[in-house]
């Protein structure tokens, strides 16, 4: 049994199949990588998976329970954190105090604030922003903003993580130390499922890889079966016949 | 100056005013009390809105809907039941009526709480002005009386309890997460915050203090209607007052209230004819050249000194 699975996912958006039909299965501790060109559903899936949007039809599975449909303050106790795809902090407040916030608000039992400040100073240092943790969230730059979503997802204590694009729009360098970031998340037992535009990142981190196209899954295998997969490289390149004229 | 003893000088200042406001009608002419009661009722109203709309940025303009929930409270059972009681009845009505108002507009945000709220008011107010006509068969309602300093000095409990709510939940996890409703409604509830149910419990708790100052409000007015009682002025009155005083600190509604009050009092006695020209004028320079109100005001001098 799989920590997260979902059986023929669908979302309509009126006439249009964002997700269609598709099936996935998580193993805990693993790190999924999902891929597609722009439009491809990536975005609505996470969004059908935290709680966002509502499924037209299938049904997602949290550790053997169904959780589509549930709101997305119910799915986050449950144990799925999420990150967005355009930054969503809270501006005014001081980057501390966000990991706070996670922690109380993230856990079914009342945490209690010295506890919640304590894992806040962890989380603060293992994303290497414990020197900015007076600062308030819109004073920092988009690196910086990017590693506070990560951690004030971690503080609600998620057995999935789901990170949408968190190395868009950062430097080389940054995206290499983002991967040493999302391996030591792991390695602490949080299963991760991101979706990815780097492919010099997901190619390096991912244990699999998930390819949707217009809301169709149209490939699943190891990075290494993805990269060399016809039907894979043509939705990303073009056909042969384009490429040539 | 250093935190603590900003602290300390908070502290030590607002025991003085909080002193000097329960002393009053020993030493003041009686009519004092009079005017300073109306003073607290603006900084009562002023307060509560800031407490729920301040941190959560939903502009409510139904401040006059649940002062006149309270209002009629108190006229309707003001002959039957004690003063006190009849206080706590107008402020649970009205906390009632602020569950029943949150619910209903869950999924209203922005300009549509907005406009949804005024049109509450309106609401309100017609179906009040329908009920008393058909079923009453009365226009408006006689409220019973209460002496003068008695009022008084239920508005200043009233104040000093709506002041120290607001500071406690400001200060504890409730006003930060009430914050993050604010900043990112969307991001609050992913990180496990019951959104839905903190804005419908804070707006109805902001809505209690309101109701309670109507309730004691009628008795000093002795005669309301629906026209009086469910007045849309005060729906924008409170909103103006904090942003003047500005919603940042919790000092801010309170002074922009008291400022406010006075300033209109002012004007009023010394210029009955242009009383409303020179408050809109006012209005026009505090929007323009004080986007953050005094409290960023007090911020910018602290700042230059701080640099000089």
């Amino acid at each position: 049994m799989g920590i997260l699975e979902g059986e023929k996912v669908t979302k309509f958006f009126g006439g249009l199949a964002a997700v269609y039909d598709v099936d996935f299965k998580i193993k805990e501790g693993e790190i999924v990588g999902l891929i597609g060109p722009n439009g491809a559903g990536k975005t609505t899936l996470f969004n059908l998976i935290s709680g966002s949007l509502s499924t037209t039809g299938g049904e997602i599975r949290y550790q053997g329970k169904r959780i589509s449909n549930l709101k997305p303050h119910q799915i986050c106790k449950l144990g799925i954190a999420r990150t967005f795809q355009s930054v969503k902090l809270f501006g005014n407040i001081s980057v501390s105090d966000h990991v706070f916030l996670g922690s109380i608000c993230g856990t079914t039992s009342k945490t209690k604030t010295a506890d919640a400040q304590a894992k806040s100073a962890i989380l603060l240092e293992l994303v290497g922003l414990s020197a900015r943790k007076s600062d308030l969230a819109k004073n920092l730059p988009l690196a910086e903003q990017k590693r506070l979503e990560v951690a004030r997802a971690l503080a609600t204590g998620p057995r999935v993580l789901l990170l949408d694009e968190v190395m868009a729009g950062l430097t080389a360098t940054e995206v290499n130390s983002f991967t040493t970031l999302i391996h030591q998340i792991r390695s602490g037992g949080t299963t991760i499922l991101l979706v990815e535009h780097v492919m010099q990142a997901i190619m390096a981190i991912c244990d699999r890889i998930i390819v949707l196209h217009h809301g169709v899954k149209l490939a699943e295998g190891l990075p290494q079966e993805i990269a060399k997969n016809q039907k894979v490289i043509e939705v990303y390149l073009g056909t042969d016949a384009y490429a040539e004229r | 100056m250093d935190n603590s003893t900003g602290l300390l000088v908070k502290r030590v200042f607002s025991s003085l005013l909080v002193l000097f406001l329960a002393t009053l009608p020993f030493y003041m002419p009686p009519y004092t009390p009079l005017a300073v009661t109306s003073i607290l009722m603006y900084v009562v109203l002023t307060v509560s809105w800031a407490m729920f709309c301040g941190p959560t940025r939903y502009m409510s303009l139904a401040t006059a809907t649940f002062f006149g929930v309270g209002m009629y409270t108190s006229a309707v059972l003001g002959e039957r039941l004690p003063f006190p009681v009849v206080v706590l009845c107008g402020s649970l009505v009205s906390f009632l009526v602020g569950l029943l108002t949150g619910y209903i507009c869950l999924r209203l945000r922005g300009f549509y709480f907005a406009i949804f709220t005024f049109g509450l008011n309106e609401l309100v107010r017609n179906f009040v002005l329908w009920w008393e006509g058909r079923v009453a068969h009365t226009v408006g309602r006689w409220v019973v009386l209460v002496d003068s300093l008695t009022i008084y000095y239920y508005m200043l409990a009233i104040v000093l309890l709506t002041v120290l709510v607001t500071y406690f939940i400001n200060r504890s996890r409730y006003g930060l997460i009430l914050l993050s409703i604010g900043e990112a409604e969307e991001a609050a509830a992913h990180i496990g915050i019951n959104v839905t149910r903190y804005r419908i419990l804070f707006f109805a708790l902001s809505c209690f203090f309101m109701g309670m100052a109507g309730a004691v409000m009628a008795t000093k007015w002795a005669y309301i209607d629906p026209r009086i009682a469910f007045n849309p002025v005060l729906n924008f009155t409170p909103v103006l007052m904090a942003l003047f005083g500005g919603v940042g600190k919790m000092y801010g509604p309170i002074l922009g209230a008291g400022i406010l009050t006075l300033a209109s009092e002012i004007l009023l006695s010394r210029f009955p004819y242009y009383y409303m020209l020179m408050y809109g004028i006012l209005f026009i320079v505090i929007i323009s050249f004080l986007p953050d109100g005094l409290v960023g005001l007090t911020r910018r001098w602290r700042k230059a000194s701080v640099m000089s």
